[in-house]
């Protein structure tokens, strides 16, 4: 029987979403606030749900201070307390949205975390108490 | 990907049914049958389901907090679902139907390529109600 296990961790930083080869006009309509030029921040809080069987042995799924390492190297570590655009790559060339951002933090613990038994099952990346995004791995360009 | 937006209303309502007799509308509804009414603080999540767009996006969050905003809270907010709404006349204003009723007026002038995917309205913190779009 699968098992799902959620970690849940947090980290503040700043962004601007815009994009450099469009107007300020244009960007202000795509992304309005968020799209001040010298940025703004967020405390953001990110949920990561992996799934897997219990270990008859140990009566866990994983072990959450692997999780937890993991997801402080990946993410809490290089991307608390910065500026996103400017200090943590994609950033500097793809707007940081919450949707990008989830993508990301996918992509960074994907390799990490897959294994025999074991899997990346969700990232949900809330910017706000107010907005967040659910990410699966699924096709989403 | 899913992007869920939270959004707020504060309405008023009473649960009756007007076929059925006083004691039955008692027996049914309890509390929330009370002849005056009475109102919540209503929490309600819209989740849409799609691509990315362009700009890196699932949807224009300004066209989004607009489209539901003047689609939908403009209608509910301060507002008593028992007289004030029009899709809510003649059908009890339960929270499962006004969560029906807001998924119809959503998908009747849907603007986002991403699909609607669900609607949650929390009535208060120990009542949730999630209806797939």
């Amino acid at each position: 029987m699968a098992m799902f296990l959620t970690r849940r961790a947090e980290f503040s930083a700043s962004h601007v979403c815009s994009n450099p080869s469009l107007s300020e006009a244009e960007n202000q309509a795509l992304y309005g606030l968020a799209a001040n030029p010298h940025g703004h921040g967020h405390n953001y809080v990110v949920e990561v749900t992996v799934e897997g069987e219990t270990d008859p042995v140990t009566g866990m799924v994983f072990d959450l201070r692997e999780l937890k390492q993991v997801l402080n190297d990946q993410v809490i570590e290089p991307m608390d307390h910065r500026f996103l655009n400017r200090e943590v790559a994609p950033f500097d060339r793809v707007p940081p949205t919450t949707e990008n951002v989830a993508l990301e933090i996918w992509n960074r613990l994907k390799p990490r975390l897959d294994r025999p038994g074991l899997r990346l099952a969700n990232v949900r990346l809330y910017e706000t108490p107010d907005l967040y995004v659910d990410y699966r791995g699924e096709p989403c360009s | 990907m899913l992007l869920t937006r939270r959004y707020r209303f504060s309405a008023s309502h009473r649960l009756d049914v007007p076929a059925l007799s006083p004691e039955e509308n008692r027996r049914l509804f309890g509390k929330c049958n009370n002849p005056y009414g009475h109102g919540h603080d209503y929490v309600l999540d819209v989740t849409l389901e799609g691509r990315l767009d362009e700009s890196g996006q699932i949807a224009n969050r300004s066209t989004l907090d607009r489209f539901i905003g003047e689609g939908i809270l403009a209608r509910i907010d301060h507002r008593n679902l028992n007289t004030d709404v029009a899709e809510l006349q003649g059908i009890v204003p339960t929270t499962e139907n006004l969560a029906a009723a807001i998924r119809d007026a959503l998908l009747e002038n849907w603007p986002f390529r991403a699909r609607l995917d669900r609607v949650r309205i929390s009535e208060t913190n120990r009542n949730i109600f999630e209806l797939e779009s």
